[in-house]
């Protein structure tokens, strides 16, 4: 049969990139033709300033070489732009004229630059700012001639002035609002922009209206409605732009302001899809990178005949590319009626930050001279996260929230080149800025993949992804809201618990089956996941699959850098024995084990015991007593507690004994990531409560529930959730609280950060406003209890999965025979 | 003397799972894949030297338990971004029961 033909017409970052997204998901479905009206393979449009400024070369920000085009089997004809679109005959013809088949078209035609069509406006001299051979002009001119005016002072506009000055011209930078880039900053930041550029030695003229080009020939000044003029060598037009529609228009699709797509990026005629600046979807048209990445994987879903993934339209953010100046600015950044607005101005440092809020949610943000945060603030306007448990500080940066001391550090575009930044893998700042900009990448995962950064503690993904704003600047796609479990489906964590409840599934196959699994079998990443959300979903009644568990869980020991594992046996609230200690020496001394440690938790540590030996020594321990401390595993680890009032002269409750009760009560839990209690007697908090996942603080009175402490990567002290009055009330609540995190925190999100994306008002609100819920959860927990609390030790030492401790032997088969 | 040993049945390594073989110089990864292929390699991975028989196999791969290296197990092969290669050693399965090629074992001996 012979292969389906698809052409792209424009060879633009959009295009390109929903070829790439098409060839990941089907890399032989089509026969791909591109034709592109520049001479050049895609290049990374945005980059465009940097070029002219001298910063980077037209090398240095070709996306897609032709080698790409040739080892994807794909023609492309560059400097022969399409002039015709035959619907009927389903044939497209170029300038050149020749003429090419397609079964589906993608128009990727993107924006003109608008040309004010003031007299003059045809002179040699006067261009816009949109494609390579633009800057090759400006660079021309600027080698033979002195006087540059810019008319607009937009993003580009700026943008271009600042790169013509750079190149040692005199720029005027003409503008008919009183705003610089008023679409993206409010006056007060404006005004900080102006006096900066100013000082870079730009001039402005505002409340400028351009009423002709003079010049005979070539340009040689400009002409305003007050009758004043200004002397010109180069005029550059950066007023807007406009989507490319003609070629569209001409072929009879239906076009607006821009070529109109539904939410698949389909056209009126169902072969025919388009991306980029040249669509109008939902009333939109964007004229910023990061909705055509969106927009490509959409459109390359559906030219993959998958039929699932929607476009539902983009918020987007702006930073300007003017080394040296920084401005970050996303939203609804003008408060409207009823709006409030969080504003910090240090006029001498030249930093002003405001953020418009509405029922405590981030609407809008515009920065300058400190960007750092606006990432985060960005993700907490995209994700409409509530801050109002922090809003009193948010002004101050996330850094402010706890990064366990690092502060100044975490400032990453002032960072030293050698900086480390992903302490994990030793990757350095220049490894991730050269990475990023040599190959072309957008997003965290791109640079995770490439460099290691960020790919294994996460603690570092904050900074970043920072730097990947700062150095891809709009182009930088932000992770979206909705993120993929992993690589082998399409859809998020939440989507698939959600059908694994809804849809009574109960088994991983189940699972890969109804959800069309890419892979045959998962992978490291969502198979544990999945293995959790069936056991969260559905306890007693689901399949547990050994195979997906991390070793450690396969083995109930936690494996070190030798192979060897530890063993931890569980001492309740921290409580032991003389038998108990004796019983663990007997074990140490008969097992030869190397190292005994104290942990963090109160409990014992035997370090490198060998796999094969852990039957036995797990033999030894059940018999005097105790269960498996569940060290290893995503689950319930310790409760630890203080000396309490029955011995300490300050303790006003017995914490000793409550954190027995609580460890009874949960010990055997799977969560989805390590949870840990702790109880203190009294305010002094020996206990350390309020760095756990629950903690509970006794106070004379009754007893105060922290939760969502973190002591780790990113030290985190817990919130407070609301004071009881009987332990009957804490083992209650805390029971509750953990059922809510099984059941919504996603696999490997620990407390911390999960209260953070809910909210503390929901939790208070499901544990406690809502009684009745309340109880609901609590006696689902002590339900999933029933099937949890089974000791794997004993059961091991009994014998099953023996398979999991002996290993083969070639002499034993020998011997066999 | 033959060119396969026998060392294990197919059902004595759990699918999508490994067993380690011990020999006297060194340890070997014996794993089987979702569709009941099986493989041989060292058992240690080249970057820190972790058990890859302990690893979660998906695929034709396996992920070492230490630091998360993919490994190819049909070439050994790392994948992604690092950088690396495991020893593999001939193996196949007649009649539900797996073989490793001696020849193999001892060229890597």
């Amino acid at each position: 049969m012979n292969k389906q033909k698809l052409i792209l017409v424009g060879n633009g970052m959009a295009g390109a990139r929903t070829l790439e997204e098409l060839l990941k998901l089907e890399p032989a479905m089509y026969d791909i033709t591109v034709f592109g009206a520049e001479p050049h393979p895609n290049y990374n449009r945005i980059m465009l300033s940097p070029v002219l400024a001298g910063e980077k070369t037209v090398d240095d920000i070709v996306l897609n070489s032709r080698e790409w085009y040739a080892e994807h089997g794909i023609s492309l004809h560059t400097g022969d732009p399409v002039v015709a679109i035959d619907r009927k005959a389903r044939q497209v013809r170029t300038a050149s004229g020749m003429t090419a088949d397609y079964d589906r078209l993608l128009l990727a035609t993107g924006s003109n630059p608008f040309i004010i069509p003031v007299p003059g406006h045809d002179l040699d001299g006067v261009i816009g700012f949109r494609d390579i051979r633009d800057v090759e002009i400006m660079l021309e001119s600027a080698r033979q001639h002195k006087k540059a005016v810019v008319i607009g002072g937009g993003l580009l506009g700026l943008e271009a002035a600042n790169g013509l000055k750079k190149n040692g011209m005199d720029v005027t930078v003409v503008h008919l609002m009183d705003i610089l880039m008023e679409r993206q900053l409010d006056k007060p930041a404006a005004n900080l922009l102006k006096a900066s550029l100013e000082e870079n030695g730009l001039r402005f003229l505002m409340e400028a209206q351009t009423e002709a080009i003079l010049g005979e020939q070539r340009v040689s000044g400009v002409c305003f409605k007050d009758g004043s003029e200004i002397e010109a060598d180069l005029v550059v037009m950066a007023v807007g732009i406009r989507p490319n529609m003609g070629l569209a228009k001409d072929a009879g699709l239906h076009c607006e302001r821009g070529i109109v797509v539904n939410d698949t990026l389909q056209t009126f005629d169902p072969r025919i899809y388009a991306v980029g600046e040249c669509v109008q979807h939902r009333n939109n048209c964007y004229g910023l990178v990061a909705p055509l990445f969106e927009q490509a994987k959409v459109c390359a879903n559906h030219l993959a005949h998958l039929g699932f993934g929607r476009y539902e339209g983009s918020v987007t953010s702006t930073k300007l590319k003017v080394t040296g100046i920084d401005l970050f600015s996303a939203g609804e950044f003008n408060e409207g009626e009823g709006d409030e607005t969080l504003v910090l101005q240090d006029p001498a440092q030249g930093v002003y930050k405001k953020l418009v809020i509405r029922d405590n949610r981030i609407k809008g943000a515009v920065m300058y001279g400190d960007t750092m945060d606006g990432t985060w603030y960005f993700q907490l306007l995209r994700e409409g996260t509530d801050i109002s448990s922090f809003r009193n500080t948010i002004l101050f940066g996330q850094h402010d929230l706890g990064d366990a001391g690092h502060g100044e550090e975490t400032r990453v575009a002032k960072l030293a080149d050698d900086a480390e930044i992903c302490g994990c893998n030793g990757v350095c700042k220049g490894d991730i800025v050269k990475a990023i900009s040599s190959k072309g990448l957008f997003t965290l995962d791109e640079v995770r993949a490439h460099t290691k950064a960020s790919a294994s503690c996460g603690s570092c993904t904050g900074l970043v992804e920072s730097l990947l704003a700062s150095t891809v600047g709009e182009g930088y796609a932000a992770a979206p809201s909705k993120q993929a479990m992993c690589g082998c489906t399409e859809h998020s964590h939440d989507e698939v618990r959600k059908a694994i409840r809804d849809e009574a599934l109960k088994s991983m196959r189940a699972v890969f089956d109804l959800l069309n699994w890419k892979t045959p079998d998962g992978c490291s990443s969502c198979r544990p996941a999945l293995n959790y959300y069936l056991l969260a979903a559905w306890p007693g009644e689901y399949e547990d699959d050994a195979q997906s568990r991390f070793i450690n869980e396969r083995a109930h020991g936690n494996i070190q850098k030798d192979g060897t594992y530890s063993v931890v046996p569980r001492m309740f609230g921290g409580l032991c024995s003389a038998n108990d200690l004796r019983a663990i020496a007997d074990v140490a001394d008969k097992y030869r084990v190397p190292e005994i440690k104290v942990t963090g938790g109160q409990r014992i540590d035997l370090f490198g015991v060998k796999k094969e030996q852990l039957p036995a020594v797990w033999k030894d321990l059940s018999a005097a007593g105790f269960v498996s401390g569940h060290a290893y595993g995503k689950a319930l680890r310790t409760v630890k507690t203080c000396a309490g009032k029955n011995w300490c002269r300050f303790g006003t409750q017995d914490s000793t004994g409550l954190g027995v009760q609580l460890e009874e009560l949960t010990w055997g839990s799977w969560m989805p990531h390590k949870f840990k209690l702790a109880v203190s007697g009294c305010p002094r908090n020996c206990a350390e409560a309020t760095i756990k996942d629950f903690g509970v603080v006794c106070v004379d009175s009754g007893y105060e529930l922290h939760i969502g402490g973190n002591g780790g990567i990113k030290v985190r002290v817990t919130d407070l959730l609301c004071k009881v009055s009987s332990e009957a009330e804490v083992i209650e609540y805390a029971g509750a609280f953990i059922q809510l995190y099984r059941e919504e925190g996603q696999y490997l999100e620990r407390t911390a950060p999960w209260v953070e994306r809910v909210s503390l008002g929901y939790v208070k609100q499901r544990i406690v406003d809502d009684g009745a819920g309340r109880q609901l959860l609590y006696e689902r927990f002590k339900h999933s209890q029933q099937f949890a609390q089974v000791d794997p030790w004993q059961a091991r030492a009994d014998g099953a999965e023996s398979h999991e401790f002996t290993p083969l032997s070639i002499d034993r088969l020998r011997a066999a025979s | 003397m033959t060119d396969w040993i026998a060392i294990a049945k197919l059902d004595d390594i759990p699918r999508l799972g490994a067993r380690k073989l011990q020999t006297e110089s060194l340890d070997i990864a014996v794993f089987r894949t979702g569709n009941d292929q099986v493989f041989a390699l060292r058992d240690r991975c080249p970057h820190r030297g972790g058990p890859l028989s302990q690893g979660i196999v998906h695929g034709q791969a396996v992920n070492c338990p230490l630091h998360n290296w993919k490994i190819d197990l049909e070439n050994g092969q790392v994948q992604g971004q690092d950088e690396g290669c495991v020893h593999t050693y001939g193996v196949k399965v007649e009649e539900g029961v797996v073989y490793l090629s001696l020849a193999s074992l001892e060229s890597a001996a």
